[in-house]
């Protein structure tokens, strides 16, 4: 057993190396992710304060009453003791009680889709002020990223200014992916045929990567792109700069982008056609193809057309039922209309 | 079974001295010991886990069952009179099965027989309608294909329609082995299983007659 | 009409000679070592004319004990797949740089992923669990079998079946090249259009009837089958963790077997359950299998959390503390296993309301299993620990499982496992709990009860190689993960641009081959404790001054374990009967009822698996028809009602006049 100590000590020498790598999930340079690193150090630490006396206790007990060691005390029937049962529970409740407090604050405070109320620790923001949107597409293998305030669309190069929310609305065209920028914020599921939401704002410039946390098939190895942060200034000149470049997207050339491909280079588009990133969330960019948002409007009040429409129901007792029925789906469809993946 | 005390020999009685006047040799072993039957038990933990694949299909129904992709509902495609006549069939059956029981308990073979026959014809005549209904929606275009809802729809009610039809496999064999064995502990152990089986499937259509067709059908 | 009917198409499906890999070198060569290997077995069998006995006394046997040692070996071949799955997965992270493709193209390194985890958990967890339980419950509770012993040979069966149909997919066809839980659209017809998913789905739908019935037979066999005075509170604690383990099995498989069906009926009949037009919805996907998955992570934990409170009480000489606290933390984490499993997507976007609900309730099953912990180490605390393999084994569980349980709790937090989520630090963690759990479970487990079960203890050298090699080849191969996950790193990515990164997937390379050396290790002990299994041989029956019943019966134990069932009276009864002067009764052997050996489960499983590949392959024909055949088996077996025989009251006197002449050699 004395043989497990040099041993353990050998294990700590990659610790040195360490000091050479970027473990950007705890030094991020987003604020959002700047807090969630913080909690990961937090939750941690709060648990080495379990974990650190196990562990030594491990090895002491285990030292202290082996065989060999006659001089220790051996009480084989003793096998129970309230009090140390109390603090055998206690102790690690109280903990999580703390750990559950802070999981509910942080997961409120640092949910995906709540507006930011603080671009750092020391510069809180209304959380009324309009984010910058950056509509994000998931495709085999690439990214498209379309910026409807100022017109252009990018595949596989991200950029935005520092110091401005940007709010992500995320979607994807076949299979489930995850939209993670370590250095931006937490990831969060791109799905077909449904929105999810992601705030964050970059605090610093640089040139940050992005990437699919969710296996998507052959081509996600690739399935990354560069996240840029810039000044407000180099951003506007960089969306000219995709403006004069870029050709179209449209759906013929959206078509064109969304069929299987690797190693997409980044590629620029000038102009975008208005209503494409609603046609590719509602799944009806080819045409003829019925619009997601159409059907699951007209599929909830279908039940109110079918209700006037059969003689069965002349019945009024069930007309009756029918209508009450009718005032709680109208009220939601609100929630249908929007494709919002969360269900509440 | 030969029923042979146990004795010792009276050197290893000697030895012993610490039990206080118990007698030793029955303190840490039986004679004899016949565990019960764990078949009734093992059939029920079955049944349950059964009864988790229909929740999960309930589920799904809840979840997908007004997703109609602009396809028919429910109130389009169900023919409630229809429904109606099935479930009185089930019903029936399980009351029939009940009378078989009944019989089975008396030592009544032939009654039992006929009560289990009687059980299976109706079965048979629930998964003919079922059949029915399927093939008439397949034609208009509203097979499972078509939309959630109707993917919700038949996996629900065509597993429980499955289910049926392996009870009846079941019942047909057991009358077989009934008429060869007769109403023998094993036997009766049997038709308990089948019992119980036969009752959970009645509960289940009422479930599925009551969130997938009528209030499919209410607005 | 008939001259429309493709005969080729209707017999064959889809199958044809392209799903032979002839251009793969790598599987050309494993097919190469699979026929010399079997061709070598299949010849040692028929030169020492052993298949009579193979049939007879294994492959028919309805023996609990027989059965748990065929899991076992099932379990301990597929962890050689399994593993060198991992090599290989180590070896392609390791070169992957750059213009570097490494030696694994996507196509073949997303299949050896997604094999890698359906093997380790399906074939090589789940049959080591079930193997330990079925082989030790019944002896603990002082049973002769379990309650029902032919379905224990068909559910071994199925498992195995399941088993070989996943390896098929090695040299006919392909695997799935989804991941180890297939979610869709990815899964679905659109995105996997070949057999590889079909392949994963049929696998699993028919090992997971062999558990879903192996639970149902476990609860019967302790709620039924006790001893007389074995209360429930009066029960070893193995046994209760494996009564709480089949409940969990009987609560969460049936789900698997509805999700799988829906995913193949998607697949096939153009269903919409998850499709992503016509009304379907891939998050229930995920919902549905997690709600199966989690309780299944507990599945696999629980009997081992069994093991060591086996363990760590009979080797610090020492009565468990807190039995009664053991067993309903036992209950409540069986109880929370259910609440959690939201947790495995907080990413998904249901809200921070139930984001927070599920990441709370996951933190609070660390409490029951904190508790566990504490109470072990209190059972070490003035006790005389000896440090037999079994718990030295649990001693590297001790301090490796901790670490993991941390991380999990740190990923129940719902916004750092934003940042968390898929990344090599979920793959650190969830190894760290699988192996520093699981696997050093089993192992001590195996150390513990192997002489039980052959007679004979298994050798120590090899055996501490083999611990050293797994404990330090964990920590060298793991680590580097959680460092990679905290550099950004996320998974299932077979080629990397950033060198940065490399010396982290070299270093876990090199601990991949220490756990090599330690899997070598371990088959180096089988061997060596075969040949030396004189030296080795214990004779009492009682090795390691055991406390429970198991340890009362000879090594190994006679077809009906107990000539006469014992009477209970305390906790720890072997203890209380040595304790109390037991004399084991030497005469008064009455015939023994028992159940008959049957060749219906060992066929029944392979028309199963027949079934399931003729509907991998499209080859409807001859699905229906082995369909067919398969029920008129079941409905056959059914009409056999001479099941049992009766061991003879001469033939037990034998036995046990042996056993006892072999106990006073020894003195």
């Amino acid at each position: 057993m004395t043989s497990m100590i040099p041993r353990r000590g050998l294990l700590l020498l990659p610790l040195m190396l360490l000091a050479g790598c970027d473990l950007v999930v705890l030094n991020p340079s987003g604020d959002i992710a700047a807090q969630q690193g913080q909690l990961i150090v937090v939750s941690t630490i709060l648990m080495l304060l379990i974990i650190v006396p196990v562990i030594f206790l491990t090895f002491f007990f285990a030292w202290r009453y082996r065989q060999s060691n006659t001089t220790a005390e051996y009480d084989p029937d003793w096998d129970h003791s309230t009090q140390l049962e109390l603090v055998i529970w206690g102790a690690p409740l109280l903990i999580i009680i703390v750990l559950g407090a802070i999981t509910w604050i942080s997961t409120h405070t640092l949910d995906p889709y709540r507006p930011l109320d603080r671009l750092d620790a020391q510069r809180p923001i209304s959380s009324a002020a309009q984010p910058m949107i950056v509509e994000v597409v998931a495709l085999d293998w690439k990214w498209l990223f379309i910026y409807p305030e100022q017109g252009i669309a990018t595949v596989n190069e991200l950029v935005t200014p520092i110091d401005v929310p940007v709010r992500f609305k995320i979607t994807a065209s076949t299979v489930m992916n995850s939209f993670y920028i370590p250095a931006l914020a937490g990831q969060i599921y791109a799905m077909p045929g449904m929105q999810t939401q992601l705030n964050a704002v970059i605090n610093k410039e640089g040139v940050y990567d992005g990437f699919s946390a969710n296996f998507s098939g052959d081509g996600f190895s690739h399935m990354r792109f560069k996240y840029h942060g810039m000044q407000e200034a180099d951003f506007d000149n960089w969306v000219k700069k995709v403006k004069a470049d870029g050709g179209s997207l449209d759906r013929t050339s959206y078509t064109k982008l969304e069929a299987p491909s690797e190693r997409e280079p980044v590629r620029y588009y000038g102009k975008v056609a208005p209503d494409l990133y609603g046609a590719i969330l509602n799944r009806c960019v080819a045409a003829g193809t019925v619009c997601m948002d159409k059907m699951m409007h007209d599929d909830a009040n279908r039940m109110k057309t079918d209700a006037a429409a059969k003689n069965f129901h002349k019945d009024e007792g069930l007309s009756r039922v029918a209508q009450i029925d009718a005032a709680v789906c109208t009220s939601s469809t609100n929630l249908v209309k929007s494709n919002d993946a969360r269900p509440y | 079974m030969s029923e042979i005390t146990a004795t010792y020999s009276s050197a290893i009685g000697a030895d012993r001295g610490v039990d206080s006047g118990v007698d030793p040799s029955t303190r840490y072993f039986v004679q004899e010991h016949h565990p019960e039957s764990s078949t009734l038990l093992g059939f029920w933990l079955y049944l349950m886990s059964d009864c988790l694949i229909f929740a999960c299909l309930f589920a799904t129904y809840a979840v997908l069952g007004r997703n109609y992709a602009g396809g028919p509902t429910g109130a389009e495609l169900f023919d409630l009179p229809l429904v109606a006549m099935n479930t009185a069939f089930l019903l029936l059956s399980s009351i029939t099965y009940g009378f078989a029981m009944l019989e089975s308990q008396k030592k009544n073979l032939r009654a039992t027989m006929i009560w289990l026959g009687v059980t299976g014809l109706l079965g048979l005549a629930f998964l003919a309608l079922e059949l029915y209904e399927f093939s008439h929606l397949i034609h208009v275009g509203a097979g499972p294909e078509r939309s959630g809802f109707l993917t919700a729809f038949f996996a629900l009610v065509a597993t429980h329609g499955l289910h049926v039809t392996f009870g009846i496999v079941w019942l047909v064999t057991l009358m077989f082995q009934l008429k060869r064995h007769g109403l023998i502990p094993e036997n009766g152990r049997r038709l308990m299983c089948l019992s119980m089986f036969w009752h959970f499937l009645d509960v289940i259509w009422i479930g599925v007659f009551t969130f997938v067709y009528l209030m499919g059908v209410l607005p | 009409m008939l001259d429309h009917i493709d005969l080729t198409k209707l017999i064959f499906g889809r199958l044809s000679w392209d799903a032979i890999p002839f251009h793969d070198p790598i599987l050309l060569g494993t097919f190469a070592m699979v026929i010399l290997g079997g061709g070598a077995m299949f010849g040692a069998l028929t030169y020492f004319r052993l298949w009579g006995t193979l049939w007879r006394d294994w492959i028919t046997s309805i023996d609990h004990k027989k059965i748990g040692i065929m899991y076992m070996i099932l379990g301990l071949i597929m962890l050689m797949r399994g593993f060198a799955d991992a090599l290989m997965m180590r070896a392609q992270q390791a070169v992957a740089f750059g213009d570097n493709p490494g030696f694994l193209p996507p196509h073949h390194y997303d299949q050896i992923f997604t094999a890698h985890g359906v093997i380790m958990i399906f074939f090589v967890a789940m049959p080591l669990v079930t193997g330990l339980m079925n082989y030790v419950v019944p002896l603990q509770i002082g049973a002769r079998d379990v309650a029902f012993p032919f379905l224990n040979n068909f559910s071994f069966w199925m498992t195995t079946f399941g088993a070989m149909l996943t390896m098929t997919s090695l040299f006919v066809g392909e695997f799935a090249r989804t991941g180890w839980l297939a979610y869709p659209p990815l899964s679905g017809i659109l995105a996997s259009p070949g057999v590889g998913v079909d392949y994963y789905i049929w696998s699993l739908q028919v090992a997971g009837v062999g558990t879903l019935l192996s639970g149902v037979n476990l609860i019967a066999t302790i709620v039924k089958m006790r001893a007389p005075g074995m209360d429930l509170m009066k029960m070893p604690v193995f046994t209760w963790t494996a009564l709480c383990t089949n409940v969990l099995i009987v609560a969460a498989f049936p789900i698997l077997t509805a999700v799988l069906a829906m995913l193949s009926l998607d697949r096939v009949f153009d269903t919409n359950f998850f499709t992503n037009d016509k009304g379907g919805n891939a998050m229930m996907y995920v919902n549905l299998i997690w709600i199966w998955g989690h309780p299944e992570v507990y599945i696999l934990i629980l009997p081992l959390f069994g093991v060591f409170s086996e363990v760590v009480s009979t080797f610090s000489a020492k009565r468990l503390f807190g039995y009664t606290s053991m067993v309903y933390a036992t209950v409540v984490i069986t109880i929370l296993s259910y609440l959690v499993w939201l947790h495995h997507f907080f990413t998904m976007g249901s809200g921070a309301s139930v984001n927070s609900f599920f990441g709370i309730t996951t933190m609070i099953i660390s409490i029951p299993t904190g508790a566990k912990i504490f109470n072990w180490l209190f059972t070490m605390y003035r006790g005389r620990i000896r440090f037999e393999l079994p718990m030295m084994w649990t001693m590297g569980f001790m301090i490796t499982f901790v670490i993991g349980g941390m991380t999990g709790v740190l990923l129940a937090v719902p916004p750092a496992d934003f940042v968390l989520h898929n990344s090599l630090f979920l793959i650190a963690h969830f190894h760290n709990v699988i192996i520093g759990g699981v696997v050093f479970g089993v192992f001590a487990a195996i150390n513990y009860w192997f002489p039980k079960a052959f007679g004979f203890k298994l050798d120590v050298f090899w055996g501490k190689c083999s611990f050293w090699f797994w404990l330090v080849g964990f920590w060298m191969a793991f680590m580097p993960l959680y460092v990679l996950g905290l550099m950004g790193v996320t998974r299932r990515m077979s080629q990397f641009q950033d060198p940065s990164l490399q010396i982290w997937f070299q270093i876990a390379a090199v601990g991949a081959v220490l756990i090599a050396l330690g899997v070598g290790s371990m088959l180096m002990q089988f061997y060596v404790s075969f040949k030396r299994r004189d030296e080795l041989r214990d004779v009492t029956g009682d090795p390691w001054n055991g406390r429970t019943l198991e340890w009362s019966t000879s090594s190994p134990p006679p077809d009906y374990n107990f000539a006469f069932t014992p009477r209970i009276h305390d906790n720890d009864t072997w203890a209380d009967m040595k304790k109390n002067g037991y004399k084991r009764p030497l005469t008064g052997y009455t015939a023994i009822h028992m159940p008959k050996n049957t060749a219906a489960g060992v066929i029944i499983s392979a028309l199963s698996a027949a079934i399931g590949f003729c509907l991998i392959w499209h080859m409807w024909l001859g699905a229906g028809v082995v369909f067919v055949v398969m029920m008129a088996a079941i409905i056959i077996h059914t009409f056999n009602y001479k099941r049992d025989f009766y061991i003879s009251a001469e033939e037990v006197t034998r036995t046990e006049e042996n056993r006892t002449r072999l106990l006073e050699s020894h003195v």
